[in-house]
């Protein structure tokens, strides 16, 4: 085992450790007040070892010391996508840590919540670094669970109706990828990623068909991956679940966690296991052009700061998930497109990237906001800019970068989607991703205008700039948003053309331990 | 029913009768984990009935004198933490969740197979998940009794809002 | 027996799945939710059934436990795929916190609002 093999596990083991070991030390006197710091020291040292793992090759780790020829060993698979993800969880992590030092005062019980963030925070890296199909069950469980309790922190009448609104969706789609895990297994007899899609290598029918009790495995696990992908049909939870959270978790859950439990663990089942053939391509563009639309739609009605932005991540998702259906279907059929295919997955992460820097920014500042101006609702605010230059400039960055204006990365990475989607052969759909795009930005004018320019109103004639922790999450994200645009060339070749390349591996990625 | 004094006399000598022999049959479920059906969840759940059945015969009140909530969490949480510092102790023999108190390879089954000392870290994993559950699992119980009874002031395991609204007071 | 039993899978799953989303009580909506849990179980279990032809008949269906002095080999030909068993008890753990975790909201939406029928909690819109 090299040490960078050894590094791997870690990056669960050590935020499982603290959200024990913050439970125990709140209940220590002398140890009680250390319990944040602990908290954002964790994922700090959890970002620093996803960077150093980032130019390292690793191949496969088994745990417990089993060997890759019993294929019965639980496999641990860090490839470019699992350090993309890897990297932008931990990231808006730290910033959403970082940020509720401060933000969190006004709470009691603060150990609970950061026990219950960083546990988060290590489901995810865990569910990103799974390389069978039931421990992405169990991780994306146990994340889910973390933020069910989250989105219910505050105790207050809505935050209740939301987090139950939530745990009964999220239950419904759990047990769907758990049925759909259940019948793959019984197809092919094995768990671990590659050895299922080998196995159903074997059961295509001829002439490329998938047969029928594939395609029931495949229904299942896509649908209850979008459900918490929140994809149109099934995005009801959303809206209500992800404003109800404390402003950091809000973050976490926009910024993080619909990506990671549902639109990554929807791209490596999509493309890894159950290899990109047509029916799943379309599900998954049908899926990515109505959330993309319906989203933006209902954004644009929404006068609740955080409702907007909330109704904004279905359709940002829309996006991701529509330029992976697009990739998939170009990647299906006798004569693979692999230079289309890898615009539009280029196109796709680095918008799962920009979505999880601008998104987590924007539900920060909001937080920010809704603490200084009393109110989450946009006719109620007014003139902040004025009153909190650090917060008012941060958002303005933020929602330049989801308007998609030019030198923002949303700008870019919403270019190369429409681009590739143009290439793949669907003007149409490329038409209606600009389309979309203007209405966002028409959307974002309506922020700016009513919350950060103009008359202060009442409330927000009292507002202070946020506090220095709360003031420097946001600074960075910002920079963040800033320089990925023009960096986009240096980000293109570290992480989204290796990860790209993994997903259009397809079905043989997991198992020679792809790049 | 009174709540607050628990159930009748049957009830309560019955409960007195049987609870240590369903806690006792719990730790051996967990200690047995590795040879026979059972194993750290299935005696934890027993062992969390056993102090179910005193909250329910006895009393919250009764049974906190016993156990108190700080108590189930440091319980919890350090099973928890003991669990994920065995898995990091296989690091010393090689990797992450090796088996390094078994002599030989841990995929083949040891020569003492059949007996309590076999399986190396297994069993103490076992005990340490007996811990983790049978803690969680009463603890859970007591905080959702102790809601019944008195709602949120009589701590309740759940945070609350300091402020009504969320209306935070200016920091720094 | 064949392709009946994974049927009444199908219906239990079914059931749950209407009790989720039908009833407008939090208390059967959780119940709904455990049911749909069971039914993957019992899915999952079923799985794992194997059965062997032996010159006697169909065999199997024994636990996965070695005995003292049985082979490996005797026990692969007569047992059932612990592996199943094993994801199971992982769900079972999953579906026991989600059921507490429900049933804590559930009753803090008791203390807020008085009731436990959604038709009168419904304080977010949109």
């Amino acid at each position: 085992m090299t040490p960078m093999e050894a590094i791997v596990p870690l990056l669960v083991a050590l935020p499982l450790l603290t959200a024990a070991g913050i439970v125990a030390m709140a209940h220590v006197r002398p140890l009680a007040k250390f319990t944040s710091g602990v908290a954002v020291g964790v994922v700090a040292v959890n970002l620093v070892l996803s960077l150093v793992l980032l130019p390292a090759r690793v191949g496969p780790i088994y745990i417990g010391g089993w060997s890759a020829a019993s294929t019965l060993g639980i496999q641990i698979n860090c490839d470019a996508l699992a350090k993309l993800m890897l990297i932008t969880v931990n990231l808006v992590a730290l910033a959403s840590l970082v940020f509720s030092l401060s933000y969190m005062r006004q709470f009691t019980k603060v150990w609970m919540f950061m026990s219950l963030l960083v546990f988060m925070v290590a489901a995810m890296n865990a569910l990103v670094l799974a390389g069978d199909l039931f421990n992405l069950f169990v991780f994306l469980e146990v994340a889910a669970i973390a933020s069910y309790a989250l989105v219910a922190f505050g105790c207050e009448a809505e935050e209740l109706e939301a987090a139950f609104k939530y745990l009964v969706l999220g239950t419904v789609g759990s047990t769907l990828i758990l049925l759909g895990v259940g019948i793959l297994y019984s197809l092919t007899g094995q768990l671990n990623m590659g050895l299922v899609a080998a196995g159903l290598r074997k059961l295509t029918l001829a002439g490329g068909k998938v047969g029928p009790a594939p395609l029931l495995a495949a229904a299942c696990l896509i649908g209850g991956l979008a459900l918490k992908a929140a994809m149109v049909p099934f995005h009801a939870w959303l809206p209500d679940a992800h404003p109800s959270a404390p402003a950091p978790i809000s973050a976490m859950l926009s910024g993080v966690l619909i990506k990671a439990s549902g639109v990554y663990a929807m791209a490596r089942v999509v493309f890894n296991v159950l290899g990109p053939s047509g029916p799943y391509a379309t599900v998954l563009m049908t899926l990515g052009a109505l959330s993309m639309v319906v989203g933006v739609l209902l954004a644009v009605g929404q006068w609740d700061f955080k409702r907007l932005l909330a109704y904004h991540s279905i359709s940002q998702m829309g996006y991701v998930v529509l330029a992976l259906g697009a990739a998939a279907h170009v990647l299906s059929g006798p004569s693979p497109q692999v230079a289309v295919a890898s615009v539009c997955l280029l196109g796709a992460l680095f918008h799962l990237f920009n979505h999880a820097a601008f998104k987590s920014l924007l539900f920060l500042s909001s937080g920010a906001i809704e603490q200084q101006a009393h109110t989450r609702m946009l006719k109620e605010m007014g003139g902040l800019a004025r009153r909190m230059p650090v917060t008012g400039f941060c958002c303005r960055i933020a929602a330049l970068s989801i308007a998609g204006v030019p030198p923002f990365n949303g700008f870019f990475s919403k270019l190369i989607i429409i681009v590739g989607l143009a290439m793949a052969g669907y003007p149409v759909l490329a038409a209606l991703a600009a389309f979309v795009a203007f209405v966002t930005l028409l959307s974002f004018v309506k922020v700016q205008r009513y919350a950060l320019e103009g008359q202060p109103s009442a409330s927000a004639a009292a507002a202070h700039e946020a506090p220095f922790s709360m003031g420097l999450a946001m600074v960075v994200l910002a920079v963040i948003c800033l320089l990925a645009g023009p960096g986009m060339m240096v980000l293109r070749d570290w992480l989204f053309e290796p990860a790209g390349r993994v997903l259009m591996a397809g079905s043989a990625a997991l198992i020679g331990g792809a790049p | 029913m009174n709540q607050h004094h628990g159930m009748t006399l049957i009830v309560k000598n019955t409960t007195r009768l049987v609870s240590g022999f369903i806690a006792v049959f719990g730790v051996y479920v967990a200690l047995t984990g590795h040879l026979s059906p059972g194993g750290g969840f299935a005696g934890g759940v027993i062992l969390a009935s056993a102090g179910i059945l005193v909250v329910l015969a006895f009393g919250r009140e009764f049974s906190q004198r016993l156990v108190t909530e700080t108590q189930y969490h440091l319980y919890d949480s350090s099973a928890m933490a003991a669990m994920i510092i065995l898995a990091l102790l296989g690091y010393l023999a090689g990797g992450f969740f090796v088996n390094f108190m078994n002599a030989t390879s841990p995929q083949s089954v040891g020569e003492s197979v059949g007996r309590l000392n076999s399986g190396g870290t297994i069993p103490l994993f076992n005990l340490a998940i007996l811990v983790k559950v049978a803690g969680g699992l009463a603890g859970v119980f007591l905080a959702l009794a102790a809601f019944r009874a008195g709602g949120r002031s009589q701590g309740a395991d759940a945070p609350s809002v300091a402020l009504p609204g969320g209306a935070g007071e200016k920091e720094d | 027996m064949g392709i009946a039993i994974y049927l009444l899978t199908f219906a239990i799953l079914l059931a749950g799945l209407y009790a989720v989303v039908a009833k407008k009580n939090v208390v059967k909506i959780i119940v709904g939710a455990a049911i749909l849990d069971y039914a993957v179980n019992l899915f999952l279990v079923l799985i794992g059934w194997r059965t062997v032809s032996t010159a006697a008949g169909a065999e199997g269906g024994a636990a996965p436990i070695l005995a003292a002095g049985q082979s490996g080999r005797q026990l692969l030909a007569s047992a059932v795929d612990p592996l199943p068993q094993a994801l199971i008890l992982t769900s079972i753990v999953i579906a026991l916190g989600v059921t507490a975790l429900m049933v804590a909201l559930a009753l803090r939406l008791h203390e807020k609002y008085g009731t436990f029928d959604l038709e009168n909690i419904r304080r977010l819109r949109g």
